[in-house]
Formats: C-alpha cells, structure tokens, sequence
C-alpha cells in the first residue's frame, strides 16, 4: 500500500475511532437533522404545497445543515491539546492529511444521511420505492464535493476564534451548486422521470467534485502550514 | 559533559520573526551538534518557545534560515520531519483515544514497524504501563507530562526540542528523564532544551544559551556550578 493511502486511512480510522467513543458529531448531526425534518414536517400547509414538491429541497437542506454540524468537530477535534501540530510535525504529505480528514468526514455524513434517509421517508410519506439506488448515488456524488470544501473550510476556521461560526459563513456559499443540481436530481428521480432529464445535472456534480477535490488537496497545505 | 564533536545537526541563522508588527526574534544565530546539549532560558516573552517552534517547521520565519542534517527546513521533507522530535507546552494527544491509541497512532504517523508494540514499549519506559487504557483526560497533570514526553521520543529523533519538560514531572520521574536523555545523548541525540529553571537541566546541558527580547545574550558552554552562573544570569535578564 502506498505511504500516503496508508497514512490517510491511519488519520480516518484515528478520527471515527475518537467519534465512536465520543460519539459527539454524530449524536449532534442526528438530532439535528431529525429536528429539521419535524420542524419542516409540521410547519408547511399540506394544502399548499404537497409533500412531493417540497421533500428534494427539504431533504437537501435536512443534509447540508446536519453536514455542517459534523464538520465543525473534524479540526475542533485536532484543536485539543494542539494535537494538530503533532499531525503537521509528522513525515506526513499534506494530501494525505487531507485525505484522511475527507475520509472520517464523509464516513460522518454519510451516517447521518443514511439515518435520516428513513426519517425522511416516515415524514414525508414519499415511496422512494426503484428511486432508491438513483438517490444514493446522487447523495454520494453531491456528498463527496460539499464535504471535500467543508473540510478544508474547517482546518481553516479552527484557527479561528469563532470557528463554529466561520464554517457555515465559509462553506454555504460553495454548497450552493450542488445542493441544487442535488435538489434537481432528486426531485426527477422520486417523480420517475427518464435519465436523460438529469445528466447535466449528474455531469455538474461529477464536474464539482473533480475541480474541488482537487482544488481543496492543492490548498490544504497553505491552510494548515503556517 | 557530553562531547560537541558529533555531525552538524541544526544550523540556525539570522533567523527573526514578528507576529505583525511586534518583533519576537530579531536575527537568532545557532548551531548544534549530534550529542550537544543546550539549554536555552530567558524571560518570560524573550523568545523561546517560538525559537522551537520556528525550529520544529511548525511556524515560518519572517526572515533568516534553519538547516537541519544539511536540509532547508523550508523544503519540509519526510527525513528532516522523521528527524525532530518536540515537546511543547501541551500534549498533543487526543482526549479521545487511550493513551496506547495515541502512541500507536503517532508511531503510525512516523511510520514505524509494529506500531502497537513500540507505543507500549514507550510508555513502559515513561512508567506508564499499566495507564496505556486511561484517556488523557483522566490523568494527573504530571502523568500527562510523561505521556507526551513519551510521544516527542517515540521515533527517536535526531534532534530533541523540549520546552520545560520538567514541568509537574515528580523527583523520580524528573530523574529518570534526565538518565533517558543522558543516554540519547550519548547515543548521538541533539538536544535544545527550554526552561526557567536551569538546575533542571544544569548537569545535562553542555552549552548555555540566554535569550533575552529575541537575541541572545550569551551562549557559552556549561562551566562550573550553577551557583555561580547565576548572579551573571540574572543581571543579563534583569537588564
């Protein structure tokens, strides 16, 4: 295995190893995801707007904002006892530091999707039915690039004093593009519409994650080097 | 006294940083050699913690240059990393992971073999043996002290960078560091060592070195008993 797969998987497996007994992102990103979808839930007027219509946009915002509070613990994590400078005084590649902080955070988020998924379902009464393998793979898709900005948005808010406050003003703005290709999808996808009607949106997401995944591992050396 | 005739290890020169317009170090000149030991004190804000820091990679310079092994420290390479070991003010360890686990993943991050086995062989010889289970949190102030002693020397650095390592460290503990770095001394370790009290480290070092508002003022080798140093120490840093 090469040196810098190996040093990334000791990274993530070193982050969801501190999560799993801690369990403070995860429980945190839950319960604010299942308030969302209840407070959403009771707040619209079925007679307006039929669940149909609002649930792609609901389930979205449901996971950008959950995804916010996970990725808020993955430098605050590294802030305690300023375990971040032994991470950057190791003969560790900055790529794979990166890497290895994009694994453990999109390992977070998808849990927390994959939880409130259900929830969504019970809420919303959709019938997600043979849209189910479509929308996992579009959440994926918009997952991996959203989760790769917040990740080097969050190494540069820890240093920060207002950390928890910096990253959504950070990364909500990135969030946009695909949280609506995202949205997009996702609405086709539970009305049954043909495959045609989503590339473009599909080759947005794909293209995002190609230019931020890269973006993001080409900077996160000037984020987390002083 | 341990002999300064070792391979060049750390080469130091004009080296000045300002956080803004403040001035921290203003033009810092340093060398040390493989089994050298120099203990660096000063008062409180004259400059030494970020000396170490400056030194470890984990800031920039403003200005002036840092060899290490014959390698700019700029370039940030994997031998030069492998090469230095630091213990800061905190511990660098996880609240979350048992002591084991941090030092497993910290020999993970150096790239050793059998991490798991080096990190307990380490904390056996910091006498934390039977704590490898207990989270960092759950320790006394000392006992963490020992642990993150325990993981500056993991990977058995070249150069040793320890700023107060005595801190709340009891007798025993403080004796057997001193007998650990003793040996790595001689074993060819460099060794730059901070602290407000020099009879800390006084029989360890080999050369002394006072900094005072971010140059020094002086750097000589350890001679005689600290008694007598320190009238000499204290009008340089009363000054």
């Amino acid at each position: 295995m090469p040196d810098s797969l190996r040093l990334a998987l000791a990274i993530a497996g070193k982050d969801i190893r501190a999560e799993l007994r801690s369990r403070t992102a995860l429980q945190s990103a839950l319960v604010f995801a299942a308030l969302v979808l209840v407070v959403f839930n009771f707040a619209r007027d079925p007679t307006a707007l039929s669940a149909a219509d609002l649930a792609p946009s609901v389930l979205w915002v449901t996971f950008a904002l959950a995804a916010m509070v996970a990725l808020n613990r993955a430098f605050t994590v590294e802030r305690e006892n300023a375990a971040l400078d032994g991470l950057l005084l190791a003969p560790v590649p900055r790529e794979a530091l990166f890497i290895g902080k994009l694994l453990a955070n999109l390992a977070f988020v998808g849990t927390v999707e994959l939880v409130t998924l259900p929830l969504f379902v019970l809420f919303f009464n959709v019938s997600l039915g043979h849209a189910l393998p479509g929308l996992l793979g579009v959440t994926a898709l918009a997952t991996v690039g959203f989760v790769a900005v917040g990740t080097l948005f969050s190494a540069m808010a820890v240093r920060t004093r207002f950390a928890e406050l910096m990253l959504p003003v950070l990364l909500l703005p990135f969030m946009v593009p695909p949280l609506i290709a995202a949205v997009q999808v996702t609405s086709r996808l539970l009305a049954d519409r043909p495959l045609s009607e989503m590339w473009g949106w599909l080759r947005l997401l794909a293209l995002y994650d190609i230019v931020f995944v890269t973006l993001c591992m080409m900077t996160f050396s000037a984020v987390v080097d002083e | 006294m341990p002999s300064h005739d070792g391979a060049l290890l750390l080469e130091v020169s004009g080296l000045q940083r300002s956080f803004g317009r403040v001035p921290i170090l203003r033009g810092v000149d340093l060398s040390l050699r493989s089994g050298e030991a120099l203990a660096v004190a000063g008062p409180n804000g004259a400059g030494k913690t970020t000396l170490l820091r400056l030194i470890a990679g984990l800031m920039r310079p403003t200005a002036g240059r840092i060899r290490i092994l014959g390698q700019s420290l700029a370039q940030r390479s994997s031998p030069i990393r492998r090469s230095i070991g630091l213990l800061s003010h905190q511990s660098l360890l996880y609240d979350d992971l048992t002591l084991l686990e941090n030092l497993t993943f910290a020999a993970r991050l150096y790239g050793l073999d059998r991490p798991a086995e080096v990190a307990a062989s380490a904390l056996e010889e910091a006498g934390l043996a039977r704590r490898g289970a207990d989270l960092p949190p759950r320790l006394s102030r000392g006992l963490l002290q020992r642990a993150a002693i325990a993981r500056a020397l993991l990977h058995r650095p070249k150069l040793l960078l320890l700023d107060e390592p005595f801190t709340a460290l009891d007798a025993s503990a403080s004796e057997r560091l001193r007998a650990n770095l003793r040996d790595r001394l001689a074993a060819g370790l460099g060794l730059v060592v901070v602290t407000h009290h020099l009879a800390e480290v006084w029989q360890l070092a080999s050369r002394v070195a006072v900094l005072v508002d971010g140059s020094w003022a002086l750097d000589q080798p350890r001679e005689g008993p600290l008694e007598a140093f320190l009238p000499h120490y204290h009008r340089l840093t009363s000054a």
